[in-house]
């Protein structure tokens, strides 16, 4: 190494370019990472599993393909708990599945291992992805880069948190309701939900199979464009995934004419902190500055979004967490002596109580007398929010406003009130019950902590999502450093 | 059409999903699905009889696969992480 590395700015595409040039190999680069994830000055717990030896096969792997493997060859990924990865432990960031080590990879974790990708370590989560400030998780919560003493937002946080405190250059994070975005907005970090279909769920955990979607969480568009397209394909052993339309191939286009922005009146309400109301206005904006039109939309339904989502996704997940039974994998309680026992002290002793309440909401409303009236309405609310999409789509190129109402809040502040933090999903939660892709990007500062906005496609529009956001994010102009790790970490690896 | 969430419900709930919760967390799990439901339950109120559900995210129908066997795991594999593996098998606790 001829120069001190600076993880905290150091992109996928920059890391991929020092590694081209020869100025360090990808052993040393992996190696710098997991010193820093190691010394975790600030208590982050992004990471649940490092394990250099893996990392160093990983890396050895990579050496071994050639240029067809692309342009981030050798580059580190941080992959969430939730995605089944052969060479590391998967635990969901559950009791459950403490140890439990997949005997396969997920298609994505295989996708990138294809394109050369470094197996970093696993991250943090809520558990199975129930949460939306990473507090659920089972080994400790994470901490927000840009403030200790606040989340980092969920269930993704573990893989927004490592990106934006320089402790991996890009993640993989899942998305049901919100979970890419949310986190991505919090910790002030690009991250992509595509379009349900879009990437394969093979080997994703599942949490509500309906809504599931894995997605990248890096520092700009631009990696998030090239990660997408290593994890994006076609996979005939998810038969809900058809693959991307195309592999994304950037425009930069410098100026958004002709770009209509549609502005639902729904995502700018008194749940929305005013303060992040203003940083949305102001982007804006500068987006009229730059030729676009922000026309005003309306989605009638989606007040009733949080309501149907809190039915669908439980329910579904009520059944997917049925297989959690101690007979196969996993806790297996110690204290049963028949069957029938080991199921529920098994699952009583495994799950989180935030699990444990989403399972009994979903086995409730699935229920004999309560089917109709909770489930079955919740599948038609998704039918009118998913027409008023369609709808509004036809008088804009793409949806636009906060990813979150607010910004990153603290930790233990909402734990103990399930609809305080359910709220924290308004902006995102239509957007996977209509099945559409969806980005956060960093577009400004509200008392210090990020805001993000939030750009919404039609089905397939991946290209144009990113294309819009590359455009924005040129003018925003937005600095992926948490300030109070400016001058205390940068131009360094361990801190 | 929300009804109150009785400890009865939780019970019977609990049951239905294989969670062994005492009765302490019952009593709290009762009060909490109440105070959920009563919130996200107002959407049975509202009348819906000409929508369709939507049973499927993505418009695709009789997605098949050609019916040629392939390799899937060994015994090994399937038995990597079983907590009482004997014999080949899951070994449990006997039913009764």
């Amino acid at each position: 190494m001829t120069q001190q590395l600076d993880l905290l700015t150091l992109t996928a595409a920059g890391a991929a370019d020092l590694l081209t040039s020869g100025e360090l190999s990808s052993a040393e680069l992996a190696d710098a990472y997991l010193d820093r994830i190691e010394a975790d000055t600030d208590a982050t717990n992004a990471f649940l599993h490092v394990d250099r030896a893996a990392t160093r096969a990983s890396v050895a792997h990579a050496e071994t393909l050639g240029d067809a493997a692309g342009s981030a060859r050798g580059v580190p990924l941080a992959i969430k708990d939730l995605l089944s990865t052969a060479d590391m432990p998967t635990t969901c960031a559950s009791k459950i599945l403490e140890g439990f080590r997949p005997v396969y990879d997920a298609t994505v974790v295989a996708n990138a291992r294809a394109a050369g990708l470094v197996n970093l370590g696993k991250v943090n989560m809520d558990e199975f992805a129930m949460g939306s400030s990473n507090e659920t998780s089972a080994f400790g919560p994470v901490r927000n880069p840009w403030d200790p003493s606040k989340v980092p937002g969920g269930s993704s946080g573990g893989s927004a948190a490592s990106v934006a405190g320089g402790f991996a250059p890009w993640a993989l994070g899942t998305d049901t309701g919100g979970s890419i975005r949310q986190p991505a907005a919090l910790c002030g970090i690009v991250g992509l939900k595509p379009t349900y279909g879009a990437v394969s769920r093979y080997g994703l955990v599942a949490f509500a199979s309906s809504l599931d979607q894995v997605g990248p969480m890096t520092k700009n568009v631009e990696d998030c464009a090239t990660l997408f397209n290593i994890i994006a394909s076609p996979d005939a052993r998810d038969t809900t995934c058809v693959g991307p339309r195309a592999p994304v191939q950037l425009k930069r286009h410098e100026r958004l004419d002709g770009v209509r922005l549609g502005l639902p009146k729904q995502f700018m309400l008194e749940g929305v902190d005013p303060d992040v109301k203003a940083v949305i206005e102001e982007n804006l904006r500068q987006a009229v500055e730059l030729g676009a039109a922000i026309v005003d939309v309306d989605l009638p339904h989606a007040e009733y979004g949080l309501a149907a989502y809190y039915l669908i996704a439980p329910a579904e997940a009520s059944a997917n967490l049925a297989r959690f039974d101690g007979v196969r994998y996993g806790h297996r309680s110690a204290d049963a002596d028949n069957l029938y026992d080991m199921y529920l002290k098994s699952r009583a002793e495994g799950f989180g109580t935030e699990v444990q309440r989403r399972i009994m909401i979903g086995a409730y409303a699935l229920s004999s007398g309560y089917y109709d009236a909770y489930y079955g309405q919740a599948q038609k609310v998704r039918t009118l929010i998913a027409q008023d999409f369609a709808q509004v789509f036809e008088h804009c190129d793409l949806v636009v406003g906060p990813t979150s109402p607010t910004t990153a809040f603290g930790i233990g502040e909402r734990i103990d009130d399930p609809l305080a933090m359910y709220a924290s999903d308004i902006c995102t939660i239509p957007v996977n019950l209509a099945a559409l892709p969806a980005i956060s990007i960093p577009s400004g500062l509200s008392g210090g902590l990020p805001v993000g906005l939030q750009l919404i496609g039609p089905a397939f529009s991946e290209q144009l999502i990113l294309d819009v956001s590359w455009t924005l994010e040129q003018v925003f102009d937005f600095d992926v450093v948490p300030g109070r790790l400016r001058d205390r970490d940068q131009v360094g690896g361990a801190a | 059409m929300t009804n109150k969430i009785t400890i009865e419900d939780a019970r019977h709930v609990a049951k239905l999903a294989r969670l062994g919760l005492d009765e302490k967390q019952l009593e709290r799990m009762a009060g909490e699905l109440d105070m959920i439901i009563e919130s996200i339950g107002k959407i049975s109120d509202l009348s819906l009889d000409d929508v369709e559900p939507t049973t499927h995210a993505l418009a695709i129908v009789n997605v098949f696969g050609d019916d040629v066997p392939h390799t899937s795991l060994t015994p090994e594999q399937a038995l990597a992480n079983a907590p009482d593996p004997h014999d080949g098998l899951f070994r449990v606790p006997r039913m009764l």
